[in-house]
């Protein structure tokens, strides 16, 4: 029988656990406790509970923590970390020092269903979502776990695809009883699936970021199927009726293809598009993937977008690439090579 | 278009009709009906549950935009939850339905229709509404009994209806996945528009054939169930 795995239970789960089990009522918090604050692997190191509690817990549980199975660095100091998830396949998952700023970046699928055209991920197809005891474990399970400042939901999958393991994931990142960090400190990234958005919006705190890429209906429909059945229109009226700008950011994420989607008219559109949303737009050079149409702006191309766009009052600034060399820049990753050994 | 005084469902607003019936087509793959109380795009789809408070999931309309019954065709995901409760739904039950949106929608020009599964439904919505002209319809399967609909399809469409068997062969078949399909057929005009619709690996995998086949990107259109 496979054991059911502690790491990524909330309180509240954890709290049903203990009382399936008859254990005391506060052991559900000194388990939280460890799994998420302190530095363990294996049941038998909580030893503030009793001896017989962690017989109980042994018998149905184990802890629940992964290991990476491979680690990667960059020479610009990014590394892509590759888990082995629950069903056999894998994921990655890139960490990014950046002076005071260690960003991890999380998958929250096995592959994507959503195909986007830029993407390398969406080529490898869909394996399943990923657990939030999975999501979690990304951060919880690298070196630097204990340094780490932010967190984007930002690598392989699409957060709202997979959203209740998302929110819970973000209940373990930010409760007293978690990891205890600040959502202002979290950003979930998404293509804007309308529905799944309002319940993200509603049950989070959480930052957001949306890829947006071109602000023509037809353009995008290229770029990214989802334009068919939730168009960014739909999408931007959702956002215009929250509070952002002041505690809680919306950004824009904007890769920029040459001679696609980087002219004057571009500039003009998503002025007019964003007109009212307290936001910023993330400017991010194009990392060309096999078999693609697609080619990068020019950097005189992309500085000369982000000025334009920042004399219209829009704040923009463009992201570094990072780990390129690694395949652990935006859009590159992808277990696909792992998965057909 | 379809035409005369139909009950118009507001965006985001959840209607519940009754099903007129649920047939199992072949093994796992259903079609459902109900009687059509809104109007819609060939091609578009609805959300269903099959409880009032219940997560939806989006399906394509499988039904001509003049028909009598909408028809919704679907593939039960035995992980999922909506598919395998409606497939435990018979005639007389309750779903709950969405509003139709989605601009995966027909053109007038010359196009190839490209389908796996039950991605050939917003395809076959379009031939049911008189929509298909200029059309050539190509649809995957794995088995030759799953190609649903197909002596309807063979005697409008002719030889612009082709039927891709990876897991069986007949003499009016191509013994092949579609994608096998689109890398060696030598008719691949690149003034044409290809609609892919079906699961993820596909379109994308397809995409990624044509476009190495010098189709322009902006000539493929894709509608990906998820």
């Amino acid at each position: 029988m496979n054991k059911d795995r502690l790491f990524g239970k909330t309180l509240k789960e954890m709290q049903a656990i203990v009382k399936k089990l008859e254990l005391p009522g506060f052991t559900a918090g000194q388990i939280t406790d460890w799994l998420y604050k302190k530095k363990i692997s294996h049941i038998d190191e909580m030893t503030n509970l009793s001896k017989s509690a962690r017989e109980i817990l042994n018998a149905s549980y184990v802890l629940g923590l992964e290991s990476s199975q491979k680690v990667q660095s960059s020479t610009d100091g990014t590394k892509k970390y590759l888990f082995n998830s629950s069903s056999e396949k894998f994921i990655e998952t890139a960490f990014i020092p950046d002076k005071d700023r260690h960003t991890v970046c999380v998958s929250t699928q096995v592959g994507c269903k959503m195909g986007c055209l830029f993407c390398m991920t969406g080529k490898q197809g869909f394996q399943g979502n990923l657990t939030a005891g999975e999501i979690v474990n990304q951060v919880r399970s690298i070196d630097e776990w204990e340094s780490v400042s932010n967190i984007v939901y930002m690598g392989m999958g699409e957060p709202l695809d997979n959203l209740d393991e998302v929110l819970k994931s973000l209940e373990i990142f930010t409760s007293d009883w978690g990891l205890a960090m600040s959502p202002r400190r979290i950003t979930v990234s998404t293509i804007g699936i309308t529905p799944s958005l309002v319940e993200f919006l509603e049950k989070s705190n959480a930052h957001l970021a949306v890829s947006l890429h071109s602000p023509f209906d037809h353009e995008r429909k290229m770029l990214m199927p989802i334009q068919q059945v939730y168009p960014i229109d739909e999408v931007l009226k959702e956002i215009r009726s929250w509070d952002f700008g002041r505690q809680r950011r919306v950004s824009f994420e904007y890769i920029m293809f040459k001679d696609l989607n980087d002219t004057q008219r571009h500039i003009d559109e998503l002025a007019k598009i964003l007109n009212g949303i307290r936001c910023r737009i993330n400017l991010i050079r194009f990392h060309p993937i096999p078999d693609t149409p697609l080619d990068s702006s020019s950097d005189e191309t992309i500085a000369s977008f982000k000025d334009q766009l920042n004399a219209k009052g829009i704040i923009t600034t463009i992201r570094a690439s990072r780990g390129e060399d690694i395949y652990a820049a935006c859009g590159l990753l992808s277990t696909k090579k792992q998965m057909e050994k | 278009m379809p035409s005369g005084e139909l009950k118009y469902i507001k965006k985001s607003q959840l209607t519940k009709v009754a099903l007129s019936s649920s047939k199992e087509l072949t093994e796992e793959v259903y079609l459902i009906s109900f009687k059509r109380e809104f109007e819609f795009l060939p091609g578009q789809v609805i959300g269903i549950s099959p409880e009032e408070d219940g997560p939806r999931r989006l399906y394509s309309i499988c039904s001509g935009a003049d028909d009598d019954e909408v028809k919704i065709l679907y593939n039960v995901v035995k992980e999922g939850y909506v598919t395998p409760r409606l497939s435990d739904l018979r005639e007389g039950d309750a779903i709950w339905i969405t509003a139709p949106r989605g601009k995966f929608l027909y053109d007038d020009g010359p196009a190839y229709w490209i389908s796996t599964g039950t991605g050939i439904a917003p395809f076959y919505s379009m031939f049911r509404s008189g929509l298909f002209e200029n059309k050539r319809l190509i649809h995957g399967e794995r088995f030759i009994e799953r190609f649903w609909f197909s002596d309807e399809l063979r005697d409008n469409f002719g030889d612009n209806y082709l039927r891709c068997c990876s897991q069986e062969s007949d003499e009016s078949t191509f013994n092949g996945r579609v994608t096998e399909y689109l890398k060696t057929t030598d008719h691949l005009p690149a003034d044409y528009k290809y609609y892919l619709c079906g699961r993820a690996e596909m379109v994308v995998e397809a995409r990624d054939i044509l476009i190495g086949r010098g189709i322009p990107f902006n000539n493929i259109i894709s509608e990906i169930y998820f």
